[in-house]
């Protein structure tokens, strides 16, 4: 998967780097530097939480922790592409909300069958996408007010469209609950785990393999020099936001089969989970550079520090706190690099 | 003997395991203009970002009047009057011209800035140096060279005893450059040591004493400007001989095809009312001063930018050209004379970046052939000679020539046979310059033409079959290039409207 999921900028790095010792020149070629770092500082983390609390070593814990991964994850994977532009989109964590609430309408007052309540969630979620591409490849307007506008739009629209009611969707054994099964069977096996990679996997193949991914690096290293090779930039920049509104649709299915209950209104600051973790992934604001495989990686750092301060008796806001720190220290972290590189 | 104001004995300066100056030796006198040649990479940059401090060398000393001197960043350099005028402009577009001059040191008025001081203030500099500018104009609405004027303004207020000029030249226009010239004639007279570093051959036997040459970091040699010839100047540079002879007759075959018409174009008062033609194999210099709308013109033709109208037509069939996808479309190529704002993507490899244009040839069932790319990118940098060790290689990492040798690959994969060379060898060195003109000989002996924009005139001499004059977006002359000189082409460049009716 390693391989599949590993990116352009990975490559680059590889034929760059100088040789060194086989077992971490093998490691470098299958990761990349960067992305093999914040492996590394996952796994201290992991081990770091193991080891000061008993309790965060159970199963149960590994299960919170996927199941926390997933809308963060789907979240993260779609705004790479956009982050990749150097753009930016803040209207995910509400359009992801705004959907997800959408599909309950349609199931619960509608009396829709669950799967095109599904489908109407992921519709929804790409439609709000769609709109930023518009606003921000063809109408021209920075990607921060665009999404800061269709951020508050979705938010009120949630409210709007389920009448301030909260919404809730089947619960398992119920004859709808198939969905949960989805991201986790009723043996608490993760299925969601092989459903993330295989988006990512996906995300990574058009990121990397296709004209679409190469061309929404470009835009992202120089706009125009882009423009100028005769590239339909406005169609490769909107794809970003589409991609990401997809996602977000995606994160909304997976919210509504893990918390089974959305409320009106909810969901501003779940973007800021997942530009969070495409940032920690290494992914550079600045645009032109960033990888999937480290985005995936940064949504494990996000969830493991999430579901794993708790257990050191620390409230949720702790969470917050210490992972504003986390964010600081990775685009320190990028911008470091950058310097380094410009030398 | 004057003396010296300044003197560096045995620089060294490494980045690691890179030696990027070794033993360089570099003196300069009160009142003097000191080149300091070498093509790119050779160290010059280097150098001075010892002198000004911005980089800490590894050995060597640095006297600067009388006294041995270490700066820590270039702000104690300035204090002491070392200024430099860097080639990139440090300008703030959206404050006015004074503010930009004093900034970092604003006269103050209690806590309150003095912007009528400062105003004061710059108007006697611009006097002084003759600038026609106001100082209260926003810097972003001034043209490139009137920027670079205000720079060098910036740089003498400082009450400097030396000072750099990195490339002063490369955005200047012929006018500008004289303009320049009496500036540095008039620092030199109050006793000011310059430093002076272009690759123009012709601006150094012109205004400076001495030359210093530099390659590979090293010293190779002091001599004095007025007994020594160009050719050992260039010689000391590369160590080989380069030829500069204008051509002097058309290569283009009579009746030749016409494969490019433009009629009546206009776009605003950038562009009015032009009309040329391109013929098969042919190299159209394009020569004017700055803002005659050259480049606006190659912008419009290329669609980067809309006209207001006026019609291009292809080999005798009109065509509609609204974005840089219709103009590839129809096989023009345009390499920008900002090559890095507007030509390369530095980020990427030079196998996308050559491919750019042209990836849908590499995808199969959706799916992006990189092997492809790479073979096909790398019969470009053997035939173009780009130096890199492999196609996957970042062009960021490239020298100037190489970069712009990557941009003509792309329209060469492409199969563009329609080129426009807006300032081609702008920021290269005299090796790298002379590959570029040899590739475009071969480009119009394979069969494709060229609008070559330039600035320099030695370079349009030498290049064009036949000359086009532009002057505040007009046409106004056309030459061949068997009658072409730099006299008549000034002539036409400076032949402004106002300036026909007023009888000057």
């Amino acid at each position: 998967m390693a391989s599949n999921v590993s990116t352009k900028n990975t490559n680059n790095s590889n034929k760059n780097g100088s040789s060194s010792n086989s077992v971490i020149s093998k490691l470098k070629n299958t990761f990349g530097l960067q992305q093999l770092i914040i492996l590394i500082v996952l796994f201290l983390i992991y081990g770091l939480f193991a080891a000061l609390s008993p309790a965060f070593r159970s199963g149960s814990t590994l299960t919170s922790i996927f199941d926390a991964s997933y809308y963060v994850g789907f979240l993260a994977l779609g705004v790479t592409f956009v982050i990749i532009t150097a753009g930016i989109d803040l209207s995910i964590g509400t359009s992801m909300m705004c959907a997800a609430i959408t599909g309950g309408v349609v199931y619960n007052q509608l009396h829709a069958p669950l799967w095109v309540a599904l489908l109407v969630i992921l519709a929804m979620a790409t439609a709000v996408g769609c709109l930023n591409g518009f606003l921000v490849a063809k109408l021209k307007l920075p990607s921060f007010i665009a999404t800061l506008g269709t951020m508050m739009i979705t938010r009120g629209l949630s409210s709007i469209l389920s009448n301030v009611q909260t919404e809730t969707f089947p619960l398992r054994g119920t004859s709808d609950g198939w969905y949960k099964s989805i991201f986790r069977t009723s043996g608490d096996f993760p299925t969601g785990a092989i459903v993330l990679i295989g988006v990512a996997i996906l995300c990574a193949i058009i990121l990397n393999k296709t004209r679409t991914g190469r061309y929404i690096f470009a835009i992202g290293s120089n706009r125009e020099a882009t423009r100028l090779s005769g590239v339909n930039v406005v169609r490769s920049e909107a794809m970003a936001y589409i991609i990401a509104g997809f996602c977000a649709g995606l994160a909304g299915i997976a919210y509504a089969a893990t918390y089974t209950t959305i409320m009106p209104g909810s969901g501003a600051g779940f973007e800021m989970d997942g530009i969070a973790a495409v940032v920690v992934g290494g992914t550079s604001l600045a645009g032109g550079v960033g990888s999937i495989l480290g985005t995936l990686i940064g949504t494990f750092i996000m969830t493991v520090l999430k579901v794993g301060l708790p257990y050191l008796n620390l409230q949720p806001h702790y969470q917050i706190f210490i992972t504003g720190f986390v964010v600081i220290l990775a685009v320190y972290a990028d911008i470091y690099r950058n310097r380094k590189k410009n030398q | 003997m004057a003396d010296l104001i300044l003197e560096m004995k045995d620089i060294s300066k490494t980045f690691g395991p890179v030696q990027a100056l070794k033993d360089v030796s570099f003196n300069l006198r009160k009142g003097e203009v000191h080149a300091l040649m070498g093509e790119n990479g050779a160290g010059k940059s280097t150098l001075m970002k010892v002198l000004t401090g911005e980089y800490s060398k590894t050995s060597g000393t640095v006297i600067y009047d009388g006294q041995e001197v270490e700066y820590k960043n270039p702000k104690e350099s300035m204090d002491a009057g070392i200024s430099i005028v860097h080639q990139e402009l440090n300008m703030i577009n959206h404050l006015s011209v004074s503010e930009n001059v004093f900034i970092g040191r604003e006269s103050m008025n209690g806590p309150m800035i003095n912007d009528d001081q400062m105003i004061k203030e710059t108007q006697k500099l611009f006097d002084r140096l003759h600038l026609d500018i106001n100082p209260r104009v926003k810097v972003g609405s001034l043209s490139v060279g009137q920027m670079q004027m205000v720079e060098i303004a910036k740089a003498i207020s400082m009450n400097a005893k030396v000072v750099v000029f990195d490339e002063p030249t490369a955005a200047l226009t012929d006018n500008e450059i004289i303009e320049l010239f009496k500036i540095i004639n008039d620092l030199k007279q109050q006793d000011i040591g310059i430093v002076y570093i272009s690759h123009r051959m012709d601006e150094i036997k012109r205004i400076t004493d001495r030359v210093t040459v530099m390659r590979d970091g090293q010293y190779v040699g002091t001599i004095d400007t007025a007994t020594s010839t160009k050719d050992e100047i260039i010689n000391m540079m590369v160590g080989r001989t380069i030829f500069e002879t204008p051509k002097s007759k058309s290569n283009v075959p009579e009746g030749a095809e016409t494969v490019l018409e433009i009629k009546n174009l206009n776009s605003g008062k950038r562009v009015i009312n032009l009309n040329f033609d391109l013929k098969k194999g042919e190299i159209l210099g394009v020569a004017g001063l700055m803002g005659a709308g050259r480049t606006d013109m190659a912008r419009i033709i290329f669609g980067a930018d809309p006209m207001d109208s006026g019609e291009i037509y292809i080999r005798g069939k009109k065509v509609k050209i609204n974005s840089p996808k219709d103009a590839v479309k129809n096989g023009i190529g345009y390499l920008s004379e900002d090559r890095k704002q507007f030509g390369v993507i530095v980020d990427m490899s030079i196998a996308n970046n050559i491919v750019m244009t042209d990836l849908a040839k590499f995808i199969k069932a959706g799916l992006i052939h990189d092997k492809e790319i790479e073979t096909e990118s790398s019969k470009f940098v053997k035939s173009l000679s780009i130096k890199t060790p492999s196609v996957a290689q970042l062009v960021r990492n490239l020298s100037g020539g190489n970069q712009q040798k990557v941009v003509i690959a792309k329209w060469l994969e492409q199969n563009s046979d329609i080129l426009i060379f807006d300032e081609p060898t702008r920021g290269i060195d005299v090796g790298a310059k002379s590959e570029i003109y040899e590739l475009m000989t071969s480009l119009v002996n394979m069969g494709k033409s060229i609008i070559m924009i330039s600035s320099e005139l030695t370079e349009i001499l030498r290049m064009s079959d036949r000359v086009m004059v532009m002057c505040e977006g007009r046409k106004t002359g056309e030459l061949d290039i068997a009658d072409a000189t730099q006299e008549k082409i000034l002539y036409y460049a400076t032949l402004r409207e106002e300036a026909v009716s007023n009888g000057e």
